[in-house]
């Protein structure tokens, strides 16, 4: 007889609708992820009490935790389905894995929801290099080891959402633009070029909904998937800001 | 004058490309993409993007020998010019993407760095880590997302593409898109549309491709009447790890590093593999190549895990293919330089690689073939005629084609860090082509076409979407699709021979009249996941068919598609006279099957399936010569076929400087 386990998923319609806990039985797959499990479930949409149901809806696409859209709740934390393994999440929960939609985003139906506010975000902040064009004027600037160490590791931020999800200041109702945001905003202004628009980022960062909404919990940095030092770049803002707003006092 | 419209779809390299230029160009472009566009399959890839450089060219190299070792590689079934002028390019995009911030790994003293890659004597390749693609694809989005705050790019993500609406000329005026969340349907009007959709792997099942990438798209405008070209020629990478949901890659550095392949002697042999003795232990590749050893080319390790697993039936595992790569007898120090690697094997298997041989196995990687695109040659350099309308441009006017989407600059096998490279240069090149088109359009712009010609295409969607969703039967599509992708991957990937390819096309014939009486479990018209997955799934099998048909109709071998019955005997002889008589033989065989193989399959789409037929190949700048990699004798058919050809000046040249270097 082959082995088997419950997910718990919490499903919700539409955005109108309301929530409700459905449990499916799953049949256990040696190296299975929550991805999987999920796709099983779509092939076979029948609850443990033999209620045929429809497959979850769920983002995912590269499956191999570099695209971050299936970022949901599982066990209580925030995550990618792809690179949760069921092995390892029966560890934590014997026998049941519970599946929930991120809690700081419109649900658009089950675990499927609406991250476009990071996006929007990443506007705010100017979040790019502002080049003159292009047309080809050779290479960029000289870029040190030690200046590509510090850029690349923020610079592999997947906009996945899981640093906000974990954040008590970022909600719906507050204006905070988050970890990831501020990041963001550190990342281009210790680029070369990008640093010319640094003013403008750091007036983003000392208005409301900026750097002084942080709470300094440093929950983000705990549940970033890739590591990124998000709690050195709010440090990093908070003296760059600090700065910026004397500038701007003594009139530059 | 109405405003120009430009409808790019996707959102990956070519697509972002395209939208940046076109939107620096003053064009205002509205992109559609199914994920938020920084999601696109774009970011699995990790090697880098090659160009010669700076250190490069002083030890020889040229943009030349780039176009060279490309078309080479693919076996010269590519077009020339347009290969020529990406491999000019290359520095300038480099260039280009360095100045937008893309963070390469850099020298001490502060320099890009470079490695090198398959294909190659030079170190031609740039990279930002071990994730080059996601670094280049997220530099592009935030390029575009400027554009989009200063008013010139309409994002539209969420947004599947549904089809082409083409007016009673045969011309492309518009599309037809779905808002995934809500269902609604929308046509958008246009004066020129670029598909930017990447390749199709999920028509294999499983593939190391996205969820995304499952062709449907390229399959939509196909059965609108573009041509599909090349379809059977399907990249599959030697070493990924097997997973249940996707097949990851596994770099071949592993190997490089000294990580050894082998499967216990024993079929299915359920002993820790660690304990099972060097004798029992197959080492097949060491074996059968002494000479390379596990670092034989890719595509010779692919067909040997292939071999070992479905015809000697000696799989580790019994009910899923896979082999051993072994990197637990290195010594810490070399292990830790596989680090990278090595840990995402550890994420996903949950299985430390340092002290447990690894599961892997091949998978399908990429599509050299796609949409069939026109280039105009320019009669000086030999390279395109840039900004010509002919570029990127489908057989459908007013449709043009970029990135792994198209079928243009890979021909019979792509190498490695030139995919990232064609997906930005076509996406930045089918801009001037677009402004050209914009300023002589014929028969009157998009927005002079009447409203019925798009209230009549949004119909017939809905039509189309209400007949599959209140379908009547008993199939089950991701069964359906499971189904499919075995047969695709058991028949129609590395070793392919006419009677498995007979009856896979048989096969996709049934699941196609199955698909008929396929099921939907979810009938609702809100966020449908389960209705987008098995429309795309009938595209699926259209494509399928004709992957299946172009690779049962192509009796050779060349670059991946690799068919053992038509192989020419390798020369067998030790006596240096019986050698050459054999070589000579070997080399007039090579050239009658180039006169009737070197051609790209063009496949038409019709109610009775794939029509196929075959176009020349421009091979006009370099000369097809062998490819005699591992073959014995290699050498001698090298020096003959150079006797045989010396009649092309271009070929010869080639050879010559390459046989210098």
């Amino acid at each position: 007889m082959s082995k088997s386990f419950q997910v718990k998923v919490m499903r919700q319609e539409k955005p109108s609708s309301n929530k409700h806990w459905e449990t499916f039985d799953i049949t256990y797959e040696n190296g299975m992820n929550m991805t999987t499990v999920l796709q099983r479930i779509a092939a076979a949409p029948v609850t443990t009490d033999h209620q045929t149901t429809t497959p979850v809806a769920f983002d995912a696409c590269c499956l191999e935790e570099v695209c971050g859209a299936c970022t949901m709740v599982i066990n209580g934390r925030v995550r990618q389905a792809c690179s949760a393994l069921v092995d390892k999440l029966l560890d934590e929960s014997a026998g049941v894995i519970e599946l929930r939609p991120m809690t700081k985003f419109p649900v658009v139906r089950d675990l499927t929801v609406n991250r476009r506010a990071m996006f929007d975000t990443l506007k705010k902040v100017k979040a790019w290099v502002h080049v003159d064009g292009y047309h080809d004027v050779g290479p960029g600037p000289r870029v040190s080891p030690k200046q590509q160490d510090t850029a690349y590791p923020l610079s592999r931020c997947m906009t996945c959402g899981c640093c906000v999800e974990a954040c008590p200041q970022f909600s719906d109702k507050t204006s905070f633009i988050g970890p990831a945001a501020i990041s963001q905003a550190m990342l281009f202004n210790a680029h070369p070029t990008g640093s010319n628009d640094r003013d403008d980022r750091l007036a983003v960062l000392t208005s409301v909904g900026g750097i002084a909404d942080c709470g300094n919990s440093q929950n983000c940095v705990k549940v970033c998937p890739k590591e990124i030092p998000l709690t050195d770049s709010i440090a990093q803002a908070g003296r760059d800001t600090t700065f910026y707003k004397l500038r701007q006092w003594f009139g530059r | 004058m109405a405003k120009q419209q430009v409808v790019v779809i996707g959102g990956g390299l070519a697509g972002l490309a395209a939208t940046m230029q076109l939107a620096e160009s003053g064009v205002h472009v509205t992109l559609i993409s199914m994920v938020p566009v920084k999601r696109s399959h774009s970011v699995c890839a990790q090697g880098g993007i090659n160009s010669v450089n700076t250190l490069t060219r002083q030890q020889g190299d040229t943009e030349w020998k780039h176009l060279d070792d490309t078309v080479y590689g693919g076996d010269f079934l590519q077009h020339q010019p347009p290969v020529k002028e990406m491999c000019e390019w290359a520095p300038r995009i480099i260039n280009l993407l360095d100045r937008i911030g893309v963070p390469f790994n850099r020298t001490p003293e502060g320099l890009r760095d470079q490695r090198r890659f398959g294909g190659t004597l030079y170190k031609r390749t740039a990279f930002a880590g071990a994730t080059t693609g996601q670094q280049m694809l997220y530099a592009l989005d935030e390029q575009v997302r400027r554009w989009e705050a200063e008013g010139m790019v309409e994002k539209l993500e969420y947004w599947e593409f549904l089809g082409p609406v083409l007016d009673g000329n045969g011309h492309c005026r518009g599309v037809v898109a779905q808002d995934m969340f809500s269902m609604e349907m929308r046509a958008l009007r246009a004066d020129a549309v670029v598909l930017a959709t990447g390749g199709c792997g999920l028509v294999f099942g499983r593939s190391t491709n996205s969820l995304i990438c499952t062709g449907g798209a390229a399959g939509r405008v196909y059965r609108a009447g573009a041509k599909y070209a090349n379809g059977e020629f399907i990249q599959v990478h030697p070493t990924a790890i097997p997973g249940t949901d996707k097949l990851r890659l596994m770099s071949e550095s592993a190997r490089g590093e000294g990580g050894r392949v082998w499967v216990p002697r024993k079929p299915q042999d359920n002993r820790d593999p660690m304990s099972i003795p060097a004798a029992e232990r197959y080492y097949f590749l060491e074996e059968r190549y002494p000479a390379y050893g596990n670092l034989v080319p890719r595509d010779i390790a692919t067909r040997e895990i292939f071999d070992v697993c479905v015809t000697q039936d000696l799989s580790v595992e019994p009910g899923r293919m896979c082999v051993y790569l072994d990197v637990t007898e290195l010594p810490g120090a070399t292990q830790k330089k596989l680090d990278g690697i090595l840990e995402i094997y550890e994420k996903f298997q949950g299985v430390d690689p340092r002290h447990t041989p690894m599961k892997i196995f091949p998978a399908v990687h990429y599509s050299m073939g796609g949409l069939w695109v026109d280039y105009e040659r320019d009669g000086n350099s030999g390279g395109l005629n840039l900004g010509s309308p002919r570029n990127q441009h489908s057989n459908v006017p007013g449709l043009f084609v970029i990135g792994e989407a198209d079928y243009q600059y890979h021909g019979g096998n792509r190498l490695g860090a030139n995919s990232l490279l064609s997906c930005v240069f076509s996406g930045l090149i089918v801009a001037p082509t677009l402004e050209n088109w914009l300023k002589s359009l014929p028969r009157g712009s998009a927005e002079d076409q009447s409203a019925t010609l798009f209230d009549g295409a949004i119909d017939s969607h809905k039509q189309r979407m209400d007949q599959l969703i209140n379908n009547q039967g008993d199939e089950n599509p991701y069964k359906l699709h499971t189904e499919l992708g075995d047969c695709m991957t058991r028949q129609v990937t590395v070793v392919r021979n006419n009677k498995d390819l007979r009856l896979a096309v048989e096969t996709i014939e049934k699941i196609e009249q199955r698909y008929q009486h396929v099921h939907l479990s979810d009938r609702s018209n809100w966020t449908n996941q389960n209705f987008s997955f098995t429309r795309a799934l009938g595209d699926m099998i259209v494509l399928a068919r004709v992957i299946a048909k172009g690779a049962l109709l192509r009796d050779e071998c060349r670059g991946v598609h690799f068919k053992p019955e038509f192989a020419i005997p390798a020369p067998q002889a030790d006596d240096p006279e019986t050698l050459r008589a054999e070589a000579r033989r070997w080399c007039e065989a090579f050239r009658e099957k180039n006169e009737e193989w070197l051609k790209s399959t063009i496949s038409r789409h019709t109610a009775d399936g794939p029509d196929i037929s075959y176009e020349p190949v421009d091979t006009g700048l370099i000369n097809p010569r062998p490819r005699t990699y591992g073959l014995k004798g290699a050498e001698m058919i090298d020096e003959v076929w150079r006797e045989m050809d010396k009649g092309n000046a271009a070929g010869a040249a080639v050879a010559e400087s390459e046989s210098k270097t």
